[in-house]
């Protein structure tokens, strides 16, 4: 069946549940309850701290088949979800389902046990390097789930990823359990991510290499939710979990690009007293925090709040009162996790405060304005950014299609080239973010206005960019590097990419 | 009014920059096929830049920095490069007018062979010796296709036998005889490159101090300049105010059939209306629009 994207969603696929296509951002209404973990006892006196994560895994009566969760705070410097499964593989338990937030390079560790069957499938927001390639192979016995940081909080809530046990490295965790992320040598900020898991686990295990005494404050995961807490040498290594405070970009292109992007919000209508935005963290992204900046003060308003994945520049806005409030579910550096640890105008929230489409309403519906990054952007506004040119999983889904949904405005910034390859084309190779909520493409060639958008197009008419339609930036890219041949895939289901609802916006098949 | 407040360089062996040179918005983009190039790939830079240029629609003028013609490299660079029709050939190290005379017939001729409009591809030389300072006004005149004159940075000032300054008193000479030059010979000055593009401060500076010397540009090496350059050289709300000011106390004189121009009681010389009138046709020159991105 064709979905609402246009792309051809088979009606059964093996490994998969139930196969909803998408139909449009908000077409799908939720019916039912919420799912809720097992009930709890814990007597007065009983130790929670055990003396391994054998003794956690046995204590928590995993067995094969069930699915176990992580949380991606520690980006590429994290040591625990390949510790956790190294164990897991030793007790001999197979038939695992992985669900992290998300995995990074450093999580290739992991493949012999997904090849060994300890893991037989896996729902994450994203992959890299061998691991992405390994993932669109087709050789596990599911397809991925591919889910957006918004969906997947969703997911876990109403009981479509049911997590049978949460490993979640805690960068301080006191001897009952509470939890924070701004203490300790692996101190990664925000645990928006892993605050979901706690939540609606059956079992949650806490790995820390900071245990300190009872009570630890301040709390992100209450004592309420952790069951079992495991003391190791380290979580993660520090280098990995956070930068120094990431350089503005040098790269002309990068700053054209920003140039070009922080002048359409400033023309687009929104660019007004109270604002809000969110920015990512990609080098165009950065130095568009540079110009926003300085045209705030030249005009001299002021952000309501700020929204992300927190970088430095945020930070630096938000000290010099130009955004009132952060509200952080994830740190990238230094800086950002020495503000929520000291700045109570710099709040953490959860995944599902964040972007879950199915409660009582996440932040980005709030939001005014997002800058978001796109690997791939066709000429219908639909966005790419999970698989490479050669149709492999490389990138992560993250907050993109529930930032582009729940912004006012949303700008998908690209380069229309990357060395050879144009990026702005007929037809992205796997939708991930549809174009109906995309309203700004900007390149260094061309900005593009969505046809929906013709508010915006007026809007921008006075500012002096170079505005053209979609189709001519495809025409550019096409020029200078010609029309690629589409990836030759096979009829074989790798993974699925669900839109924030949990319906299916495309699948990924396995290249030829 | 044709404006080059910023003539940038682009080392013509590397595709990528070339693919891109255009986008920065410089008044003027430079393929150079002479110092940034390394002696081995002279033969690659020359048949890349032939190929940018015969594929790729350029929106700016488009020069190209050739090797001298004393060098074996100058004239296979005009043979190659004229067939796809710059807009300008620079010179490098130009130290008399016979220097111009003869790349002058070359060009004719090149024209001439390709169909071109006569007289359609420009020059600018650049002076980067004492001898081609003295000369500069001979060089600036020597042809008709000559639209600009530069000032060369590191071999003037080696064959001045000194080093750069923080406030440039070692350009001074050479700046002050190369504007002269231009002016008589109604053509453009451009400054030199500024290397240390991460040194915004003293950039500026610079800038600023040649702007008020009376040149028309610069040459930049980093499309991160562009920006503070055309900044510098855009005339701000106050100078546009006061120049439709002078203008219109000229055309109420001009009305009373007055030989005297005074604005708030004070008299006006000519020259202050010239200005006033430059100042305005540079304005609208830059596109100078209500807060938008001059790029």
């Amino acid at each position: 069946m064709i979905n609402g994207v246009g792309r051809d969603i088979p009606e059964k696929i093996a490994g998969i549940k139930s196969v909803k296509p998408y139909v449009g951002p908000f077409s799908y209404v939720p019916t039912g309850r919420l799912m809720g973990p097992r009930i709890k006892i814990n007597k007065p006196r009983s130790e929670k701290v055990l003396a391994s994560i054998e003794q956690a895994i046995e204590a928590s009566g995993l067995k094969d088949g069930m699915t176990i969760s992580f949380h991606h705070h520690f980006r590429n410097g994290d040591y625990v979800l390949n510790m956790v499964i190294a164990a897991i593989a030793k007790k001999g338990i197979k038939g695992l389902t992985l669900a992290p937030s998300s995995l990074n390079t450093i999580n290739e560790e992991i493949i012999p046990y997904i090849e060994q069957g300890v893991i037989t499938a896996v729902e994450t927001s994203g992959a890299r390097g061998k691991l992405g390639q390994l993932l669109t192979s087709g050789k596990l016995s599911k397809p991925t789930i591919i889910r957006s940081h918004g969906g997947r909080a969703r997911a876990i809530e109403c009981g479509e990823l049911h997590i049978d046990v949460a490993f979640i490295g805690a960068p301080a965790c006191d001897t009952y359990g509470n939890i924070n992320g701004v203490e300790g040598k692996s101190a990664c900020g925000s645990l928006g991510y892993a605050m979901v898991d706690a939540a609606y686990a059956d079992k949650v295990v806490a790995i820390t290499d900071h245990l300190v005494p009872y009570p630890l404050f301040p709390i992100s995961i209450p004592q309420t939710q952790v069951d079992y807490i495991v003391p190791v040498e380290a979580i993660g290594d520090p280098k990995g979990i956070a930068s120094g405070a990431l350089r503005i970009s040098k790269d002309p292109r990068e700053l054209l690009i920003a140039q070009y992007a922080t002048t359409a919000i400033e023309y687009s209508g929104y660019f007004k007293q109270d604002y809000s935005i969110q920015l990512g963290s990609g080098g165009a992204s950065l130095a568009a925090a540079r110009f926003l900046k300085e045209k705030m003060q030249k005009k001299g308003i002021t952000a309501s709040f700020g929204l992300g994945g927190v970088t430095a520049p945020f930070i630096e806005m938000l000290e010099e009162g130009l955004i009132k409030a952060v509200y952080d579910v994830q740190d990238f550096d230094i800086p950002s996790i020495e503000s929520i640890k000291k700045n109570r105008n710099h709040q953490e929230m959860s995944a599902s405060f964040y972007a879950n489409p199915h409660n009582g309403g996440p932040i980005v519906n709030q939001l005014d304005v997002v800058i978001l990054s796109a690997t791939e952007v066709d000429v219908n506004f639909n966005v790419n950014v999970i698989t490479d040119s050669n149709g492999v999983i490389m990138g992560a889904v993250g907050g993109h299609q529930d930032t582009a949904a729940g912004a006012a405005l949303s700008i998908v910034v690209a380069p229309l080239l990357r060395g050879r390859l144009p990026m702005v084309m007929d037809q992205v190779h796997t939708v991930c973010t549809p174009g109906e909520t995309v309203d700004i493409v900007v390149t260094e060639r061309g900005v593009a206005v969505n046809p929906l958008r013709a508010d915006l197009k007026d809007n921008l008419k006075a500012a002096n960019i170079p505005l053209m339609d979609i189709e001519e930036l495809r025409n550019i890219a096409y020029e200078f590097a010609g029309k690629p041949d589409p990836i030759e895939v096979s009829d074989k289901i790798a993974a699925v990419v669900e839109y924030r609802d949990g319906t299916l916006v495309d699948v990924i098949r396995t290249t030829a | 009014m044709k404006l080059r407040r910023t003539m940038m360089f682009v080392p013509g062996n590397n595709p990528g920059m070339l693919i891109n040179a255009g986008i920065y918005g410089a008044d003027t983009i430079i393929f150079d096929l002479e110092d940034s190039v390394a002696l081995s790939e002279k033969d690659a830079a020359r048949h890349l830049v032939y190929n940018a240029m015969k594929s790729i629609n350029y929106s700016c003028e488009v020069a190209v920095r050739i090797n001298h013609i004393s060098t074996p490299f100058g004239y296979k660079d005009l043979e190659t490069i004229l067939a796809v029709k710059p807009d300008l050939i620079r010179l490098p190290k130009a130290e008399t007018a016979a220097d111009i005379e003869e790349i002058d017939e070359i060009i004719t001729a090149a024209e001439i062979k390709h169909g071109f409009l006569p007289g359609s591809i420009n020059m600018m030389a650049a002076i980067e010796t004492a001898k081609g300072i003295r000369n500069a006004y001979s060089i600036a005149a020597a042809s008709p296709r000559m639209v600009a004159l530069a000032i060369g940075g590191e071999d003037y000032l080696a064959d001045l036998q000194t080093s750069r300054t923080k406030d440039g008193k070692e350009f001074f000479a050479g700046r002050g005889q190369l504007i002269l030059a231009a002016r008589e010979a109604g053509i453009h000055a451009i400054d030199t490159v500024f290397g240390d593009v991460n040194n915004e401060e003293d950039f500026i500076a610079e800038t600023t101090r040649i702007k008020e010397m009376g040149f028309d540009g610069k040459s930049v090496v980093n499309p991160r300049q562009i920006n503070i350059v055309h900044e510098i050289y855009t005339p701000t709300e106050k100078e546009i105010d006061h120049a439709q000011r002078v203008i219109a106390a000229y055309e109420e004189s001009l009305a009373r059939k007055s030989g005297v121009v005074s604005l708030n009681g004070k008299m006006i010389d000519i020259p202050v209306v010239k200005r006033a009138q430059r100042t305005l046709a540079y304005a609208n020159a830059v596109g100078k629009n209500e807060g938008g991105t001059t790029l």
